[in-house]
């Protein structure tokens, strides 16, 4: 297994690579230095001095991928693109374009994330399959119809509805949690509703997706077997339908863990959390390159690194398979 | 921020069962302020959308940003609170800069005189100007700098300032302020005065020049190096020569580019791994002013504290007409600041922020935007003689603040456009035509509920030079009818259209069309308007197309002069009609400088720009009026833009608030608000009871749902097989 997850370390890094390039073209398309640089400074009485001084400061003032007039190879390592890209392969993220260090603002922001983002997952998945399990149980009958009708309803309502749905009943007009915010002195006050509503608006995708793979397997032989044997329902439904359909209800799980770290845009920017998915919002609305390109980055070695454990959990959730 | 604060969970669960247990306690559950641990009297605010980028005053130009660095620094100049038109007043000085004008050889020359080369501003500090507490005064027993370090690892357990364990401060001297000029020449601080100031200040430019080539490793001592037009008489008295005559200097000096920095402060954060930190002066100012940063937290909150080394000063005792009725002097003579703390969080979100306000958790509406726009329906009533508020704001006792920005929002016509450009009869005829049907006011009210004012020339309200009544209106698209301005009718501006060669809309010659072209930045225009702007103009028989584009496009095609007719705005940042009237100036063409010049529209008029040389360097008074007016007038008749407002915003003040008089250019105004903490707490608990019933009515719901199930599982459990004959 060490050399499979070694292996798959490696593949990891022309997709960095590939994934880095492409963020720098998207970019750079849409924004030149010298965009950066006006915006930046403020877009009043923006001389071409200030322009040229910012960009020297900012490691901006070479071409961006090749550099005609640097020789041999400085041709290729003298460019933006060079300067840029490759501390990030050592996790040196370097300065934000506003001046402030992107390793200690990613470091202090994702903890806020993941106090989101954790009971979030959690709560929401253990209610999804709960529900999805009881609806198993009731296969079939009008109770069954019913919440399968409900489930479509809350899959096709927006999440900003329930975003500020939520703000509007439970902390505007019933006045039980603060609108927004997030505080370290009483962090739970704040968390309650982001929860709350990250829970409701996922219940109706994912138990109707579990409830699909429930069923698949309540048709198998076993589980007519374990009912023959007088196995109680409950029994039936966590000790033999859940881990049998464990492997996919994996495959979608196990690969978002580690981007917990780096929370959900709208309800951290909804709900005044500072994380990490509010930062990678506001430097694309800043234009702070260096920000989202060590975002994206990150977010790129997090779903390759969920992508190794999924795998890795395949082999705990079925005994049968092996890496190789 | 760090992250050592564990989840309380037996509070968590207290709270909850507090929460389905108890209708109303003696806080609030929604209280999303932390109660003061040190009883302080805490003015509760917010930033939004965005924290601010710089706060360090060579790098900053943005007016979020001063809400924090004009608490911190003191420049030398001032505004003061209430008086309007705005007026200067001195700041850390003791008295307005005494100005001599020199020739070449430097020998003091008349102000009138043909001679003169420059002016030389002397500026005599007050003597009691001290900066407040900051580790990097602080000094050791030997009486050497306490926190200078050869090594990152030697200062690394310091993550921001408070960590520090000792302080230090001393008095502002003549020497901060030249420093900190020479910051702004500094080319590695990279700040927006760079290329601008050296137009004007003496030598800036050859000191720029000079730091760049100097071989730096750590701290560079910008004291080494002189500049020409900086000199330092003693430990109060600065002296600044600037080229020429520029009257508008003295604005300049109530800016934060000239506020005092401390070379040993700047030496401080150059401290090797501070900046890995953020441990920089571009987080952590350092100033004499009435507040202090404790915390800077952009992600979350910025906390202010009265600073202890303050001076004594104390509120206005007089104001403009109107003022001791309005009650804005009930505090005149009392000493300042009122308050100790005051905290900024970040609101992203337009419903919280108004929320929060309505809920009383926040004591304003907003501070640099109003945040009214986007609730406005909720907040007032718009009625033909003006706005009121809704009945729900005003049984909270709300007070509303308006404030007219001194500031323009503009359609401006390119002059160079083959189709709308040009200084001919007909082509004026053309633009005026397109002013009288785009019908400004409607706009206003339709868009922005009313929130502005139709410009009747480029300079708005409190600048002098712009006139009220009859006298201010624009004769080329307004006439003056029972006491107000009215807009000329449509049929004359066909007529105009017709006399520009677009009979009915249509291009005499070939037949065609008439259509215009208007580049605007997408997120600032919506279908909605596109279609208002279509439907004012097919009045006219003029069809129009829109080309949305983001900033970086739009900001090319001015650079290249590829657009027809753009939006645009601008912001004064000083009173002064010099700043309004620059945006026409010839050389400011981008074009013509090939930089990013204001004058977007590229107005040439030998007449105009000749007028601009003498006027800028003239001294407020009639002479320099009467040459305002004259360029007013040609901006008028040259009908240079298609339409152009004055914003106009309305901030909100909690009952508990006072001195709210907006200041439309200074931001260094917190040190005269003042909060009654008491009856704030009173209206907080008032305003906030919970509603518990839902908390009741979901644990039924939620009983409802599972009982059934688990009856029929039960049901199903107990089951028995039953034959049935068949």
């Amino acid at each position: 297994m060490l050399a499979y997850i070694i292996r798959r370390l490696f593949y990891a890094i022309p997709i960095l690579i590939g994934v880095n390039l492409l963020t720098f073209i998207l970019f750079f398309v849409v924004n030149s230095p010298d965009d950066m640089a006006v915006s930046q400074l403020g877009q009043k009485y923006v001389t071409p001095e200030a322009v040229e001084a910012w960009k020297r400061k900012n490691g901006y003032d070479v071409p961006l991928f090749f550099n005609a007039e640097a020789p041999g190879s400085e041709a290729l390592t003298e460019t933006i693109f060079f300067s840029k890209s490759v501390k990030l392969f050592a996790f040196d993220f370097g300065r934000s374009e506003s001046g402030r260090d992107i390793t200690t603002d990613v470091s202090t922001r994702m903890w806020p994330s993941l106090a989101v983002a954790l009971p979030t997952f959690v709560v929401g998945i253990w209610v999804n399959i709960c529900v999805a399990l009881m609806v198993v149980m009731f296969h079939a009958t009008r109770l069954d119809r019913w919440t399968v009708f409900v489930f479509v309803g809350l899959m096709s309502i927006s999440y900003l509805f329930y975003i500020i749905g939520g703000q509007y009943l439970v902390a505007k007009t019933w006045k039980l949690v603060p609108i927004s915010g997030f505080s370290e002195i009483e962090p739970w006050k704040f968390l309650l509703l982001p929860v709350l509503v990250g829970v409701i608006a996922g219940i109706g995708a994912g138990a109707r997706w579990y409830r699909t793979l429930f069923l698949e397997e309540a048709n198998q032989d076993y589980v007519r077997t374990a009912r023959a044997k007088g196995a109680s329902e409950i029994r039936i439904l966590f000790r033999h339908i859940l881990p049998n359909a464990l492997i996919p209800i994996l495959t979608g799980v196990v690969v978002v863990i580690p981007q917990l770290f780096m929370g959900g845009l709208l309800i951290e920017s909804f709900f005044g959390i500072p994380g990490l998915g509010s930062y990678m919002l506001d430097a694309i609305n800043a234009q702070d390159f260096a920000i989202v390109r060590s975002m994206v980055f990150i977010g790129s070695i997090l779903y390759i690194i969920g992508l190794i454990l999924t795998d890795i959990s395949y082999t705990w959730a079925d005994p049968r398979l092996r890496l190789n | 921020m760090t992250a050592d604060n564990p989840f309380h969970h037996t509070n968590a669960l207290l709270y909850l069962a507090l929460m389905v247990l108890v209708g109303c306690g003696e806080s609030a559950w929604n209280d999303p302020n932390p109660p003061s641990p040190d009883g302080k009297l805490t003015y509760q605010s917010m930033m939004a959308p965005a924290p601010p980028k710089h706060l360090d005053p060579a790098l900053s130009y943005a007016t979020d940003e001063s809400l924090f660095i004009m608490q911190i620094y003191e420049p030398p100049m001032d505004y003061h609170f209430l008086k309007r038109p705005y007026e200067l007043t001195p700041g850390a000085l003791e008295s307005s800069p005494q100005v001599e004008y020199l020739d070449a050889a430097g020998q003091i020359v008349d102000e009138g005189d043909q001679l003169v080369a420059f002016t030389r501003y002397t500026l005599r500090l007050r003597d009691d100007l001290h900066y407040q507490p900051h580790p990097a005064f602080a000094l050791d027993e030997q009486g050497q700098p306490r926190y200078l370090f050869d090594t990152a690892r030697e200062g690394a357990k310091y993550k921001q300032i408070p960590d520090f364990p000792h302080g230090g401060d001393r008095a502002v001297t003549a020497n901060d302020y030249a420093y900190a000029i020479k910051r702004l020449a500094d080319p590695l601080n990279a700040g927006p005065m760079l290329g601008f100031m050296s137009q004007h200040i003496l030598g800036m430019k050859e000191f720029s020049e000079q730091v760049t080539d100097a071989p730096r490793d750590g701290w560079f001592n910008l004291d080494d190096y002189a500049m020409e037009g900086l000199e330092v008489v003693d430990e109060r008295t600065l002296r600044i020569t600037v080229k020429d005559r520029y009257p508008q200097f003295v604005y300049w000096l109530a800016m934060p580019f000239f506020s005092p920095i401390a070379p040993e402060v700047d030496r401080f954060y150059h401290n090797p791994g501070f900046a890995d930190r953020n441990l920089t002066l571009d987080w952590w100012p350092v100033g004499s002013g009435p507040f202090m940063m404790v915390k800077n937290d952009p992600n979350s909150e910025i906390v202010l504290e009265r600073n202890p080394n303050y001076r004594e000063e104390f509120f206005p005792t007089e104001g403009a007409p109107g003022d001791l009725e309005a009650g804005n002097l009930e505090d005149a003579g009392k000493p300042i600041p009122f308050i100790d703390r005051a905290v900024f969080r970040l609101e992203k979100s337009g419903l919280s922020l108004w929320t929060k306000f309505m809920q009383g958790y926040y004591d304003r509406s907003g501070e640099v935007s109003s945040n009214t726009t986007g609730v406005f329906d909720q907040a007032f009533v718009v009625r033909p003689d003006g706005v009121e508020m809704s009945p729900a704001l005003a049984d909270n006792n709300i007070t509303m603040s308006p404030d007219v920005k001194p500031g323009l929002y503009y359609y401006g016509f390119n002059m160079r456009d083959p189709v709308v450009g040009g200084y001919t009869e007909e082509k004026r005829k053309l633009r005026q035509a397109l002013q009288i049907a785009f019908l400004t006011e409607e706009y206003l009210n339709v868009f922005y509920k009313g929130n502005g004012i139709a410009a009747q020339n480029l300079i708005p309200p409190g600048i002098p030079g712009h006139l009220e009544g009859e006298a201010g209106i624009n004769p080329y698209v307004y006439d003056w009818v029972d006491g107000e301005p009215k807009r000329k009718s449509i049929e004359y501006a066909r007529q105009l259209l017709a006399e520009a060669g677009y009979p009915n809309g249509r291009d005499a010659r070939t037949g065609e069309p008439l259509k215009i072209f208007i580049d605007v930045q997408s997120q600032a225009i919506d279908n909605t308007s596109m279609n208002w702007i279509d439907r004012v103009f097919s009045e006219i028989g003029v069809q129009v197309e829109f080309r949305p584009a983001d900033w970086s496009r739009t900001r090319e095609k001015l650079l290249t002069g590829n657009t027809q007719i753009f939006s645009m705005g601008w912001l004064a940042d000083y009173p002064d009609p010099e700043n309004f009237l620059f945006l026409l100036h010839g050389p400011e063409s981008p074009l013509e400088c090939d930089c990013d010049g204001a004058n977007n529209s590229n107005y040439a008029s030998e007449e105009y720009d000749a007028l601009f040389r003498q006027m800028r360097v003239l001294r407020p008074g009639l002479e320099r009026d009467e040459l305002v007016a004259r360029m007013v007038e040609l901006y008028r008749r040259d009908a240079v833009w298609l339409y152009a407002f004055y914003p106009k915003q309305i901030y909100l003040n909690n009952s508990w608030v006072h001195n709210n008089k907006r200041h439309g250019i200074s931001k260094a105004t917190l040190k005269y608000t003042r909060v009654d903490p008491q009856q704030r707490a009173k209206m907080q608990i008032l305003w906030n009871q919970p509603v518990t019933w839902p908390l009741y009515a979901g644990l039924l719901l939620l009983a409802s749902l599972l009982l059934p199930g688990i009856i029929a599982y039960r049901r199903r459990q107990n089951a028995t097989v039953r034959h049935t004959r068949g």
